[in-house]
C-alpha cells in the first residue's frame, strides 16, 4: 500500500511543486514552516483539493489523480484516513459513533460498525467513553478517538495533519509515544505533516523539508539533523534525539553511554540536546555542568555566525559554537574534544 | 456589571430617543391588553367563526414552513456550498419577496398563477386546476412571502458551522449527499429550527399577498389577520380578541427563539 505522489498546485501566494514516495508501513513526515504548503499537499493526496498538475498513484497501479489524464478520484472513493489538527470529530455523534462513521458510510452493518469501533477504542485506550460527545472529552481524549476513527476502516494510506499541535505540553508527550506505538503496527503509508521537528524526529522513518513549497530536503531523521542544508533546516531540526533506558535522573543510552536529566522518569524515553546548549572544550572542565562526554570532532559547517560541529562518541550529539570560539579552540574534523551539557538543559520524553 | 456600569453612562441624547422608541413599540400592546373585554373573551373564543380562521391560519403557515424547508435548505445550501456561477444574483433574487410589498407579490402571484396567468392559463387547461381564492393560494401567497426568512437563516448557520466537518466525513467515505444527511443536517439543524420558526411566524401574519391572490373567504382563505381587519369594521370588540390570539401565538414564537436572539446581549 505504497503512495506515489507529484503533486502541483498554484493558488494565490502558494505556489507548490513537490514529489513523494512512501513505501509500506512507512512515516514520512512533510516539516515545514506555516505556510508552506505542506497542509495544501495533504488536502490534495485526501481528494479535497484538486491539484493543478501531477499523479497520486497508491499501490502502484490505483491512480487517485492524473491531471494530465484527467482522472479524479473524489474524497470519499479513496481508502484514507485523515487526522486534523483539532480532531473534528463531529459534535453531534458519540464518540462511539464518530469512530463508526467511515465503516457505515462504506456500507458495515450497524451492530459489526459498532463493535469495530469499541474494539478501536479499547487498543486506543478510551473504551469506557464512547458514549460520550465530543464536547466532554479532552484534547488528548479527543485526538486518540480521531485517530481510532481514521485507522478503524484499516486504510490504504494515513494523513496526519500537525495531529499534535493543538494539544498541552504534558498530554503531547503521551499522546506522541502512543501514537509511535500505533503507527509501528500500522501496515499501510503514512504522510505526517507537522511544524515541529520533534514530532517529525519522533514519529517519522523518513523526513521531507518543505520550504516555501518546494522539497529543500529528504533523508532519515538523523540525516536531515546531522546535516542540514539549509540554515532554516538547520535551526528547525539540529535537535539530537537519543533512544535510552532512564533510572530516576540518570538515562543510559541504547547506543552506549550515560546522560544526567534534571527531570527524573523511568523506562524507555527519548533524550533530546539541542545544539546551542552543548559546548566545547580541548580538555576536560571542572565544573557544574554533570554531562560531560569525550568525543571527536566529525565535521563543522557554518550557519551565519555560529559552526554546527557534529560529534561522534558514545554520545553523538551536534554542537552550536560562534565562529570566534571556533576558531580561537583551533578545532579541525578529527580533534577531541571534551562537550558539555547541563542537566537541566536536556529534555526528557517517554517513547 | 459591566452592562449595569455602560447602563449607567447612556448619554441623555441617546437615552430620551431610546426611552421614547421602547414606549412607541410597548405602548400599542398595552393598549390591546387594557381594552380588551376580558369577561367576554372566553364567548368570543368560542364563537365559530374564530375557531375556523385560527385552525386556517395554523394550517395553511403549517403548510407554507413545510413547503419552504423542503424548498429552502437545499436552496440555502446552494447559496452557502456551491461553486455555482453567479450565486450572488441568486441570492439577490431569492432575497426579493423580503422586500418587496407583499400586496405587489399577492398581484404577482396572480399574474402567473391566476386563470389567465402564464402558469395558471396551463394548469386550468391541462389539469382544470383553479388556483386563486383557494386554500392552496394561501398556502402559496404565504410560502412566496415567508420562505426567504428560512433561506436567508438557514443560508447564514451554513455559513457558520464549519465546512471542514464535511471534508472530515469525506475523508471516511461519505459522498455530498451522505455528507449533507449526516453531518450538515444535524450540525445546522439550530438554524433550521430558528427559521423554520421564523418563517411560520411570518406566514401566521401573512395579509397583503393572502387577500391578493387568495381572497378572504371564510373557512377556505380567511385567516387570522383577514378575519382581525374583517372585524374591526364591523365589531372592534371581535377584532381585539381576535389580535389579543395573534399576540399570544407571537410571544410563544418569541418564546422559542429566546435562546438565539434574547440570550445574545
Amino acid at each position: 500500500m505504497s503512495l506515489s505522489a507529484q503533486v502541483a498546485v498554484r493558488r494565490g501566494a502558494l505556489d507548490l511543486a513537490v514529489d513523494l514516495e512512501v513505501a509500506d508501513g512507512e512515516v514520512l513526515a512533510v516539516l515545514g514552516p506555516n505556510g508552506a504548503g505542506k497542509s495544501t499537499l495533504l488536502r490534495v493526496l485526501a481528494g479535497l483539493l484538486p491539484p493543478d498538475g501531477g499523479r497520486v498513484v497508491v499501490d502502484g497501479a490505483e491512480v487517485w489523480d492524473d491531471v494530465a489524464a484527467e482522472v479524479r478520484v473524489p474524497a470519499h472513493a479513496r481508502h484514507l484516513g485523515m487526522v486534523f489538527q483539532d480532531h473534528l470529530l463531529f459534535p453531534h455523534l458519540s464518540v462511539t459513533e464518530n469512530v463508526a462513521f467511515g465503516l457505515r458510510t462504506r456500507g458495515v452493518r450497524r451492530a459489526d460498525a459498532r463493535a469495530a469501533a469499541g474494539e478501536w477504542l479499547e487498543r486506543v485506550g478510551i473504551a469506557e467513553l464512547g458514549d460520550r460527545r465530543p464536547g466532554r472529552l479532552s484534547g488528548g481524549q479527543a485526538q486518540r478517538a480521531a485517530l481510532a476513527r481514521a485507522l478503524v476502516g484499516d486504510p490504504a494510506l494515513l494523513l496526519l495533519d500537525e495531529p499534535l499541535s493543538a494539544l498541552d505540553a504534558r498530554t503531547r508527550l503521551t499522546v506522541r509515544a502512543e501514537l509511535r506505538h500505533h503507527l509501528a503496527g500500522y501496515a499501510g503509508s503514512t504522510v505526517l505533516v507537522t511544524h515541529d521537528p520533534v514530532d517529525a524526529m519522533a514519529l517519522a522513518d523518513r523526513v521531507v523539508v518543505v520550504e516555501d513549497g518546494r522539497v529543500v530536503q529528504a533523508g532519515t531523521p538523523a540525516d536531515v539533523s546531522r546535516h542540514p542544508r539549509t540554515d532554516y533546516v538547520a535551526r528547525l531540526v539540529g535537535l539530537a534525539l537519543l533512544p535510552g533506558t532512564a533510572a530516576g535522573s540518570t538515562v543510559r543510552l541504547d547506543g552506549g553511554g550515560t546522560v544526567a536529566v534534571a527531570e527524573e522518569s523511568t523506562g524507555p524515553v527519548f533524550v533530546a540536546v539541542r545544539p546551542e546548549s552543548v559546548a566545547l572544550w580541548l580538555s576536560r572542565p571542572d565544573g557544574s555542568p554533570r554531562n560531560v562526554w569525550p568525543a571527536r570532532l566529525v565535521s563543522a559547517t557554518p550557519h551565519g555566525s555560529t559552526v554546527r560541529c557534529e560529534l561522534d562518541g558514545e554520545v553523538p550529539v551536534l554542537a552550536d559554537v560562534t565562529a570566534t570560539a571556533f576558531a580561537e579552540l583551533g578545532l579541525a574534523p578529527g580533534a577531541a574534544v571534551w562537550a558539555t551539557v547541563k542537566a537541566s538543559e536536556v529534555a526528557v520524553y517517554a517513547r | 456589571m459591566s452592562a449595569r456600569r455602560e447602563g449607567a453612562g447612556v448619554p441623555v441624547p441617546l437615552m430620551v430617543p431610546a426611552a421614547l422608541g421602547v414606549v412607541f413599540l410597548v405602548l400599542p400592546v398595552v393598549g390591546l391588553l387594557v381594552s380588551t373585554p376580558w369577561a367576554q373573551l372566553g364567548p368570543r373564543l368560542a364563537e365559530p367563526g374564530v375557531g375556523e380562521a385560527l385552525r386556517l391560519s395554523v394550517v395553511s403557515a403549517t403548510l407554507a414552513t413545510a413547503v419552504s424547508l423542503v424548498l429552502g435548505v437545499p436552496l440555502a445550501w446552494v447559496l452557502a456550498r456551491s461553486r455555482l456561477r453567479g450565486r450572488s444574483v441568486l441570492r439577490a433574487l431569492v432575497t426579493v419577496p423580503l422586500v418587496l410589498p407583499p400586496v405587489v407579490g399577492g398581484v404577482a402571484l396572480f399574474l402567473v398563477l391566476g386563470r389567465q396567468g402564464l402558469v395558471g392559463q396551463w394548469l386550468d387547461a391541462a389539469f382544470g386546476l383553479t388556483i386563486p381564492f383557494t386554500t392552496t393560494a394561501v398556502v402559496i401567497a404565504e410560502t412566496f412571502v415567508a420562505m426567504p426568512f428560512l433561506v436567508i437563516s438557514v443560508e447564514g448557520a451554513l455559513r457558520a458551522a464549519d465546512a471542514r466537518f464535511e471534508d472530515a466525513a469525506a475523508t471516511l467515505g461519505a459522498d455530498r449527499w451522505t455528507t449533507f444527511r449526516r453531518v450538515t443536517l444535524p450540525l445546522v439543524a439550530p438554524g433550521i429550527a430558528a427559521g423554520a420558526v421564523l418563517c411560520w411566524a411570518r406566514a401566521l401574519g401573512e395579509f397583503g399577498a393572502t387577500i391578493t391572490f387568495a381572497g378572504n373567504f371564510p373557512g377556505t382563505t380567511q385567516t387570522m389577520p383577514l378575519a382581525v381587519y374583517l372585524a374591526l369594521q364591523r365589531d372592534p370588540d371581535a377584532a381585539i380578541v381576535l389580535s389579543l390570539v395573534l399576540l399570544a401565538v407571537s410571544l410563544a414564537t418569541l418564546l422559542l427563539l429566546r435562546d438565539r436572539w434574547l440570550g445574545r446581549v
